[in-house]
């Protein structure tokens, strides 16, 4: 129990590290928006996803309506529910309900990212570290960038901005290298991300990677189904 | 309208997006079709979240090329997760430098 919590917040370092710098992003532009320190770090602190966030401060900012902030939300967090229903298909027997409705509080890209690349089912410890580590990382993040965003020199925060990324392509070369069928569909689904933000560009980000992701795997899908001994290791 | 109207609005919609599915689907899917789905749905869901905006993430077209390719090497030959992360960043501040 104990070392599957430590394993998960061994894991959640590397997101921990990207969070701070994306979360610190998110605090400058709180701040600017009107919001304290502590406004933004609550709104961190309660919803633990980047782009949700930053249009969700956009409508305060605006005044907007409670139906366009619930739609909003919607729209650019809806594909976090593939996601839970990915992971849900991986949790270990410990998952129970009062588990499971405390877990999945952090699904985020990242933590389900690298939940998807674990080989062994998954507990309620290990997710917990995760996230908790995670957790900081985000708070922490965005707490220093309301309170001191311009300090920090630009080029360390740009240079920042890529971690994230970095970590994804650790998570997807890998299993490509070995599997001809993940590679097509990694192909495919960038392929569609790249004409919507070239092409269909009235499309927004959230919905432009729900569509790219299911239209790959739907491919893949049909092309190569995969055999049991496969699906056990995404 | 009250920010914390707002921020607990935003709160319950996004734990209702992630909680219904992860709580409420407790069987074991058996069409193939679809575990191959959701078998391929990580890999599809990162690869659109990284490309194109990989390019973007620096601000800076060179630097953002200059990470993602030592990210491809050294994701290559297995290196672990947070190697590939920092080296990635490591790399686009260097070429900042320039």
């Amino acid at each position: 129990m104990k070392s599957n919590f430590l394993r998960g917040m061994y894991h959640g370092i590397p997101i921990a590290l990207g969070y701070l710098s994306v979360s610190f992003g998110f605090g400058i532009m709180a701040a600017k928006a009107g919001l304290s320190v502590f406004a933004a770090s609550a709104v961190s602190a309660t919803n633990l996803t980047s782009a949700g966030q930053a249009a969700g401060v956009d409508i305060i900012a605006a005044g907007g309506t409670i139906i366009e902030m619930i739609l909003v939300q919607l729209t650019i967090n809806i594909r976090y529910s593939l996601m839970a229903l990915s992971l849900s298909q991986k949790l270990d027997r410990k998952f129970t309900l009062p588990h499971r409705l405390a877990a999945s509080y952090g699904i985020t890209d990242e933590i389900f990212a690298v939940c998807s690349a674990q080989k062994q089912p998954l507990t309620p410890a290990y997710m917990y570290g995760m996230i908790l580590v995670a957790f900081v990382g985000w708070v922490t993040g965005t707490a220093l960038g309301a309170e001191a965003g311009q300090l920090l020199p630009v080029s360390v925060n740009s240079a920042m901005g890529i971690v994230l990324y970095g970590m994804f392509l650790a998570i997807i070369i890998p299993p490509s290298k070995k599997q001809k069928s993940v590679l097509a569909v990694v192909i495919a689904a960038a392929a569609v991300s790249i004409l919507f933000k070239y092409v269909f560009t009235m499309v927004s980000g959230g919905f432009a990677v729900i569509i790219s992701a299911v239209a790959a795997s739907l491919a893949g899908a049909a092309l190569f189904p995969v055999k049991d001994e496969e699906e056990s290791a995404p | 309208m009250s920010l914390i109207v707002y921020i607990a609005v935003m709160a319950v919609v996004t734990y209702l997006i992630r909680m219904i599915p992860f709580a409420f689907f407790r069987k074991k899917i058996t069409s193939r079709f679809f575990r191959s789905f959701l078998y391929y749905i990580p890999y599809a869901v990162l690869s659109a979240m990284t490309i194109p905006a990989i390019f973007y993430s620096t601000g800076n077209l060179v630097t953002s090329v200059a990470g993602t390719v030592v990210a491809v090497i050294l994701a290559y030959f297995d290196l672990p997760l947070i190697v590939v992360a920092l080296s990635a960043s490591a790399a686009a501040f260097i070429f900042g430098l320039f």
